[in-house]
């Protein structure tokens, strides 16, 4: 992106921001003809009936204005309801619950009422490509906390001690883990919270992915001992009930953090969309069959992946949550990009590189498995093709990048496309 | 869950996955897999794979109907004996006992609804035991087996999102 002749005008951390890894191959696969994409992160279930049905029957009602500012007193209580039931913890509908604009928005506000200029934010990496922009923008320093494939893209104290200073304020933790699909037994995670109650962090836990956990249960942050206050947990309806497009999920705190996010909210969002809250309490009331069912189907589906890729040689790790495989593609010789590149280019199927999430993403990349099972079997064919064009054998080091025109089928390329780079 | 109600859940619903593939899904070696499908073949558990196909894309002339048969029970084998005289008729695609206003729902496939009116009137009708028959013709099918005809929903998702 060239600035144009108004940029000296922009805000200087607005101007600095990164735009999207993403971006990139967004635009080259969607201009690839015949793609089969699994670069998608969000489910690919379309919304459950009886939820669009319940948003259809409330325009009908005439449900169209602003609600409470903090979201519809109904589904207030129902998330303080529901999360009792399933995390066995407990809120107050009243000033303890915040219905946000999804989880973004939650994300959003939860780092804007707690960080204050130049205050850091320990970031586990890879993650949610929104975590450092927000943070920055919030006014904070977001720091970096690489965790590595050996040990399952799992974070440790250590890890996050050795990153601390005296301005660290806050940690951002995301597990079921977005790109890697890692979850954190609760040993590991009772740890980490040792630590935060030792030096007085803010817990900021984005668990999105909560109900997508396969091997056993969730372990939720502030479930344990001593945490519930000092965490602001984040949950959504996009993931677990295939409702992204609602932009639609909610914060859950103490009423201080609830509060003052709720200030923010209230000048910045105004509420929720109403519809969206209707058929969000549709979801929790009824939809818990339908989520299991959908979860089941994941579940299949991750098996067959790590299995595929394992067998193709791309080593691949066993994620415990999510909808995302990560697996490590160095044998190829290739960088993240290069690869992701190069498979849109020569077989046609988008992933999304594992940097996209973090400078310890590259090596990897991440492949949703939220696609039929027709098209990851298809998409598997092809990636097992384009990597034995690639694979090196391990005394041969690192190959000199052939001529991509070589290597490309005929036909393979889309309109206008040149394999030149 | 139970991995042999897990393998049946997943060829019911695509019957087109292989072994192989069922194996990594419910996390058993192939070839127990397979050991495990043969065995509920041999025993009448799995009783055929078969395609869904909507007839009216390809035009093809066909009607259905559903027979709403009243029968009298005979001794000692109630509807049973009766039901597999009206089952083995290749016409009759279901066949229910049903509580309520009548006993026997006969759902009926043919040509033309002469083809049916016929089959009713020779066939079933006559049959020592079937003492009435209402016959209501299908106009259109919406939905089959939980799979809804007409074009499905398309994948409206971006290509690539974060
Ligand atoms: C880890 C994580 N957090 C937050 C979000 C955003 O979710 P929402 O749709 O609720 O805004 C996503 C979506 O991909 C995600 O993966």
């Amino acid at each position: 992106m060239t600035d144009g002749v108004w940029a000296g005008k922009l805000n200087p951390t607005v101007r600095r921001l990164k735009p999207s890894g993403i971006r990139r191959f967004f635009d080259l696969a969607a201009e690839t003809k015949g793609i089969i994409s699994l670069g998608v992160g969000e489910p690919d279930f379309v919304t459950p009936w009886h939820v669009r049905e319940a948003c259809m029957f409330a325009l009908e009602q005439g449900y169209t204005t602003y609600t409470a500012n903090s979201g519809m007193p109904a589904l207030r209580r129902e998330i303080a309801r529901y999360t009792a039931g399933c995390l066995g913890l407990n809120y107050r509908p009243e000033n303890e619950v915040l219905v946000t604009v999804g989880v973004s928005e939650a994300l959003d506000l939860a780092l804007r009422a707690v960080v204050a200029p130049g205050d850091e934010v320990l970031v586990p990496e890879p993650c949610y490509v929104s975590y450092q922009p927000c943070t920055e923008l919030a006014g904070g320093v977001p720091v970096p906390v690489p965790s590595a494939v050996e040990r399952g893209f799992r974070i440790r104290a250590l890890d996050l001690e050795r990153a601390l200073t005296p301005r660290t304020k806050a940690l951002l933790l995301c597990f079921p883990n977005n790109p890697t699909g890692a979850v954190m037994p609760r040993p590991e995670l009772e740890a980490v919270a040792e630590l935060c109650a030792a030096r007085d962090l803010v817990v900021i836990a984005d668990e999105i992915y909560a109900q997508l956990t396969y091997d056993g249960e969730h372990v939720c942050f502030a479930g344990l001992p001593g945490m519930r206050d000092r965490t602001i947990l984040l949950q959504g309806f996009s993931k677990a009930f295939a409702m992204t497009g609602w932009r639609v999920g909610y914060a859950l705190g103490n009423s201080d953090f609830i509060g003052a996010m709720a200030k923010i909210h209230q000048y910045t969002m105004l509420c929720a969309p109403v519809m969206s809250q209707m058929a969000a309490l549709e979801a929790l009331r009824h939809g818990q069959d339908e989520m299991r069912r959908m979860v089941r189907e994941f579940s299949y589906r991750r098996r067959l992946v790590v299995k595929a890729f394992n067998d193709m040689g791309l080593p691949c790790f066993n994620p415990g949550g999510a909808f995302y495989a990560f697996p490590d593609i160095r044998c190829t010789g290739l960088s993240s990009e290069e690869f992701t590149e190069r498979l849109i280019r020569e077989e046609q199927v988008a992933v999304v590189p594992g940097n996209a999430f973090g400078d310890c993403g590259e090596g990897f990349i991440r492949c949703s498995y939220a696609a039929s099972v027709e098209n990851l079997t298809e998409a598997f064919k092809r990636m097992h093709r384009f990597v034995s064009r690639y694979r090196i054998s391990s005394s041969a080091g690192r190959p000199v990048p052939l001529d991509p025109l070589r290597r490309v089928p005929p036909g393979a390329l889309a309109d206008g496309e040149t394999a030149a780079r | 869950m139970d991995k042999t109600i897990e393998i049946l859940e997943l060829l019911a619903g695509n019957c087109r996955l292989e072994a192989a593939q069922i194996a990594a899904m419910v996390d058993l070696p192939a070839a127990e897999v397979r050991r495990i499908i043969a065995d509920l073949e041999a025993n009448h558990t799995i009783l055929s794979y078969r395609t869904m196909v909507n007839w009216d894309r390809v035009g093809k002339e066909r009607v259905v109907a559903l027979i709403e048969a009243r029968v009298t029970p005979q001794r000692d084998v109630g509807f049973e004996a009766i039901a597999k005289r009206v089952g083995r008729h290749q016409e009759v695609k279901n066949l229910y006992l049903m509580s309520g206003a009548y006993d026997l729902a006969v759902f009926v496939e043919g040509r033309t609804m002469k083809d049916v009116a016929n089959f009713v009137a020779t066939k079933l009708a006559p049959l020592d035991g079937v003492t009435g028959t209402t016959t209501h013709f299908v106009l259109q099918t919406f939905k089959e087996e939980g799979v809804l005809l007409g074009d499905g929903e398309d994948d409206r998702r971006l290509v690539v999102s974060p």
